[in-house]
């Protein structure tokens, strides 16, 4: 599959250029967020990563703790791979690549404790705050993950709580009560094809990867989340350049949140 | 009891502001958007393409298909749970009826055109809203057709005839309310797409329709200006 496509990527890349031109790793331009764009969710962003476009809206429910963690509130991450973003998806039940790309959101939130559980906390043992974050690709032009991620934490950094009497939420009544972000973290995926390392794949790059690894690390750069994809194993050397770029190039992403 | 102003001070026969423009999906073959008030719309159109399961396929035409989706967040109230409910299966359905008569599938057979509706924001008016996209993906697809649709709600709210209902309207609570979603092929004036619910004589159903044609019109002449657009800024 995509022989030709590969050769003619692996001998671009081994003259230190790519199909668009661009450096190695180097992100698409322009990238922009968006804050607030969608009224009827209690969060939003929209996430452009060259032609890539994500929408991720926030809802907050209140429902009951887990027995476990009864002072506890906590996130649910959804991923739809809609067939409007692009040609190679189906209706249908969210299949093994939305789940993935939802996990690996989840994860990187969860384990960078961006959120502080505790406080979306509303009665111990009793309510809290779940914090619903769908994740929609508008137009898929690779990279879904890292534009999906710095989206997550855009709409999350734009949330305001509704008002909610004990009984029911108020959905029309956004309070001033800002979501607080105590840790931002940050995912950039690096890719190995052939011999060489590259960041933010376009379409036809994703078609032939050997590896992935999704980075996702916080400003001090502590990691918080990996997740390894792709056919091909990667040795410790490989590991280690691929985190120092994926620390690297979390900087330059973590520059366009305001 | 009378119906004497509306939220916004819309006059009764004026729609919310609109906002169209085509190309917007890149991976699309044809895509628009299109914005009435706080209600948005996308559309993706994909094919002619080679149609599975093949025991649909037509030897005498293409088909069209058409599915809409309100994203989860695009509620105002709670959030809306992935996947089609009945409701969503059913606008699907009536939005392929009001589109299929300005097209000509012939010649694609064993084929498929896909019309994908997204809903990321919904404030009433959102099916209509998915139709008037969804035509101008399908002409941006450069699909042969005879014509646009254009749609809009028109209505009943207590003894006025209005165009555009919002929610606060819909829900109107001192008086009969009427919703009817119309779309039309603005210029042979005909209609793709009938539906109604609520309280109406025949008189004010007649008063409604030439609205929603009157409204149709200046639709029409959004979305056409937005096809231009798109070659303008190519220019």
């Amino acid at each position: 599959m995509f022989k030709e496509l590969r050769t003619h990527i692996v001998t671009l890349l081994n003259n230190q250029t790519r199909l668009d031109g661009r450096k190695a790793t180097e992100y698409r331009s322009p990238i922009s967020i968006e804050y607030g764009v969608i009224k009827t969710a209690e969060g939003s962003a929209r996430v452009k990563i060259g032609e890539t476009e994500v929408l991720v809206g926030v809802k907050l429910e209140v429902g009951e703790p887990y027995p476990d963690s009864p002072g506890e509130g906590t996130i649910i991450v959804g991923a739809e791979l809609l067939p409007l973003s692009s040609p190679d998806y189906e209706l249908g039940p969210p299949g093994i690549k939305a789940i993935e790309l939802a996990r690996v959101v989840d994860r990187g939130i969860r384990e960078s404790k961006a959120l502080d559980f505790k406080k979306l906390c509303i009665e111990h043992g009793k309510s809290i705050w779940m914090v619903v974050i769908d994740i929609c690709p508008i137009n898929d032009a690779g990279n879904l993950f890292d534009a999906a991620s710095l989206g997550a934490i855009a709409a999350l950094k734009n949330t305001k709580y509704p008002a909610y009497n004990g009984e029911k939420v108020d959905y029309k009544n956004k309070t001033d009560k800002q979501m607080q972000l105590e840790k931002v973290p940050i995912a950039v995926t690096v890719i190995k094809i052939d011999n060489n390392f590259i960041v933010d794949p376009d379409t036809e790059e994703e078609k032939v990867i050997d590896a992935r690894l999704t980075v996702s690390s916080m400003e001090d750069g502590t990691l918080c989340a990996l997740q390894k994809g792709g056919d091909q194993p990667l040795t410790q050397d490989e590991i280690s350049q691929m985190l120092d770029i994926g620390i690297e190039k979390a900087k330059e992403l973590r520059a366009y949140l305001k | 009891m009378s119906y004497k102003q509306r939220i916004d001070n819309r006059g009764f026969d004026e729609t919310r502001p609109i906002e169209a423009k085509v190309g917007v999906i890149k991976r699309a073959d044809g895509s628009a958007m299109f914005r009435i008030g706080n209600t948005l719309a996308y559309a993706a159109v994909y094919g002619p393409r080679n149609l599975h399961p093949k025991f649909m396929q037509d030897p005498q035409t293409g088909i069209l298909r058409c599915n809409y989706n309100m994203m989860p967040f695009s509620s105002s109230g709670e959030r809306v749970r992935p996947g089609g409910s009945r409701r969503s299966k059913e606008i699907s359905l009536v939005t392929e009826k009001a589109l299929l008569p300005v097209l000509n599938l012939e010649d694609y057979p064993n084929s498929v055109v896909d019309v994908f509706i997204e809903l990321p924001e919904t404030e009433a008016g959102s099916r209509c809203a998915g139709i008037c996209a969804a035509s101008m993906a399908l002409a941006d697809a450069g699909l042969d057709m005879r014509d646009l649709v254009s749609a809009v709600s028109v209505g009943r709210v207590d003894d006025k005839m209005v165009v555009d209902l919002d929610y606060s309207e819909e829900s109107y609570p001192d008086g009969p309310v009427a919703d009817i979603p119309v779309a039309m092929m603005p210029g042979s004036g005909k209609i793709t797409l009938l539906q109604m619910d609520g309280e109406v004589s025949k008189e004010q159903l007649k008063e409604a329709l030439e609205m929603a044609k009157k409204a149709c019109l200046q639709i029409y002449e959004v979305q056409k200006k937005a096809l231009k657009e798109k070659y303008h800024e190519v220019e």
